[in-house]
């Protein structure tokens, strides 16, 4: 096993111990814009679908795949914090109005 | 010094994360953890040579519209479908970026990144199918209630399990069909997984397919060395789950009985429903029981977001406090179809944070409230779970709304919820039937209640 690999292990079971420790004590009022948020970082992997674009050969198959990886990545890297954005909006004080 | 910029990104997320963990922060937060993902993104494409401009371009572009448009259109009672997509498309993803490094490759891979391309493959396909059947059950397009084959956990078993078989072989004889075949696999694997869970245990599966989309990025990292893939999808990997274990313990129930019980499938016959009398209500006998309470808490459940009510039950709410009527909401949490579903469509209608009561802070104060409102909620607020050993959903624990002076129950019929069983509330001689759609009925009573 290289150790590129190894040290890759190790931050993989940092970074889920700090996931938990920062997860942990979130109201409930905020569990979905945090599962939503969350999901949008999940777009991450939009790093990796550019990464394969950079050494793309010539084969149509591999066009296809890199595109589509793109273009579901970047949907749920757009759409993950839009929508997240415009739910905590919501969340925010507002002058309430009355009718009547 | 690029591995420090993917690290500052990294670092991003971390805070961001943490910031949306409270009510203050939340926003920023959200937009400090998409400054990261800019980061990451812009120091990928200036690193890189770039010699494809041409697809990345599309591929944005077409990706930026659709994200864009679904998020900003979709109406907030729909939040739950969009969220399922959403980590549909991220574990799809993942899985295509590991499919374009096998298709460079080829399949002679050291053991470990062979490892690693099958299971991003396989955890992104099911995520990938697993969550459009989720779209679809909380859509409607396909049926709510738990479906599946006679032997489905065996043949679920044995896919998983020929996942595995295929894995090896490929990483053995160094051929590319094999890892082919594992996207096939797990895609029949995400459908079948999903489609025995019934509509009320969504919120489980939703924070469990947020999570499989964070490892599926994870593994995606491990592939090509990316440290940023790998911290963030370990983190939304992390996240997911504890969410996940926090509605399993909502419901009193273990991860795997959610996954594999096919709870909610055995319908109770019409015979099985008590024949009781219930105290029928009009809208005008509400009117007065909540006219002259001093204090009245408001349930809100799935069937809220069905009849789109949050705007009129926000309206009767203002109504009342204008009468001096202390008013509150108590959200359950599993009630709705995600995590914290109930929190976003009450704040959709400007229900103030404060007048949001969680289960802890709920329990103690029935005993003393006058009036409880239940707006679409049915098995939280089922007395058998705490009554009734031998109840499917003993010892979940619940809203005791019943030990409120008076309980009105808003129901379009008397049928059971979810778990598919009767409910001994409706038949309380302090509860109070009105039959009707949760919206015109918040409307007919608000009338009742301005003419008080």
């Amino acid at each position: 096993m290289s150790e590129v690999f190894i040290s890759g292990i190790v931050v993989f079971v940092l970074a889920a111990f700090v996931g938990m420790e920062v997860i942990s004590k979130v109201p409930p009022t905020l569990h979905t814009p945090l599962m939503s948020g969350a999901n949008a970082i999940s777009g991450i992997t939009i790093v990796g679908a550019l990464a394969a674009a950079s050494y793309l050969g010539d084969g149509f198959a591999a066009k296809v795949l890199v595109f589509l990886a793109i273009t579901t990545a970047t949907i749920n890297v757009v759409g993950g914090f839009l929508v997240t954005d415009r739910m905590l909006e919501m969340f925010k004080k507002k002058p309430v109005k009355r009718d009547g | 010094m690029v591995e420090l910029l993917y690290l500052a990104a990294a670092s991003m997320f971390i805070f961001g994360l943490k910031m949306l963990g409270s009510p203050r922060t939340a926003r920023r937060g959200n937009m400090i953890a998409a400054a990261g993902m800019l980061l990451a993104i812009l120091v990928t494409v200036i690193n890189e040579e770039m010699l494809s401009w041409g697809i990345i371009v599309a591929g944005m572009v077409t990706g930026g519209a659709i994200g864009a448009v679904l998020a900003l259109r979709v109406k907030m009672t729909a939040m739950p479908e969009l969220v399922a997509a959403f980590n549909g498309f991220g574990g799809a993803a993942s899985a295509l970026v590991a499919l374009a490094e096998l298709d460079r490759n080829g399949a002679n891979l050291p053991v470990e990144i062979a490892a690693v391309v099958a299971a991003s493959l396989a955890v992104g396909s099911v995520t990938f199918s697993g969550s459009f059947i989720a779209f679809g059950k909380l859509q409607g397009a396909l049926p709510g209630r738990p479906v599946a084959l006679p032997g489905q956990h065996v043949i679920n078993a044995a896919m998983a399990a020929a996942i595995v078989a295929l894995a090896v072989w490929g990483a053995a004889a160094g051929v590319v069909a094999p890892f082919w075949i594992i996207v096939a696999v797990a895609l029949v694997l995400g459908v079948f997984g999903v489609l025995p869970i019934g509509g009320a245990d969504m919120p489980v599966v939703i924070s469990l397919l947020n999570s499989l989309s964070g490892v599926a990025a994870s593994m995606a990292g491990f592939i090509i060395g990316n440290s940023a893939l790998i911290i963030g999808g370990a983190l939304v990997g992390a996240a997911g789950f504890i969410l996940t274990v926090q509605m399993g313990e909502a419901m009193n129930r273990t991860l795997a009985n959610v996954l594999f019980s096919g709870f909610g499938s055995t319908v109770a016959g019409a015979g099985e429903l008590s024949d009781k009398p219930v105290n029928r209500a009009t809208a005008d006998d509400v009117a007065i029981a909540l006219g002259y309470a001093d204090s009245v808490i408001v349930v809100p459940g799935y069937g809220l977001a069905v009849a789109q009510a949050q705007h009129a039950t926000r309206d009767l709410g203002l109504a009342l406090e204008d009468k001096g009527v202390t008013v509150d909401y108590s959200i359950h949490p599993v009630a709705g179809r995600m995590p914290g579903h109930m929190n976003v469509l009450l704040a959709e209608a400007d229900v103030p944070y404060e007048q949001l009561l969680d289960l802890d802070q709920s329990n103690p104060r029935f005993p003393q409230t006058d009036v409880v409102v239940i707006v679409g909620a049915n098995d939280v607020v089922n007395p058998s779970a705490r009554d009734d050993a031998d109840s499917v959903i003993y010892g979940m624990p619940i809203l005791e709304v019943d030990l409120a002076r008076t309980v009105i129950v808003i129901k379009r019929s008397l049928s059971p919820g979810f778990a598919g069983i009767d409910n001994p509330l409706f038949y309380n001689e302090n509860t109070m039937m009105f039959f009707s759609d949760g919206k015109a009925a918040m409307e007919d009573i608000l009338k009742s209640v301005k003419s008080l």
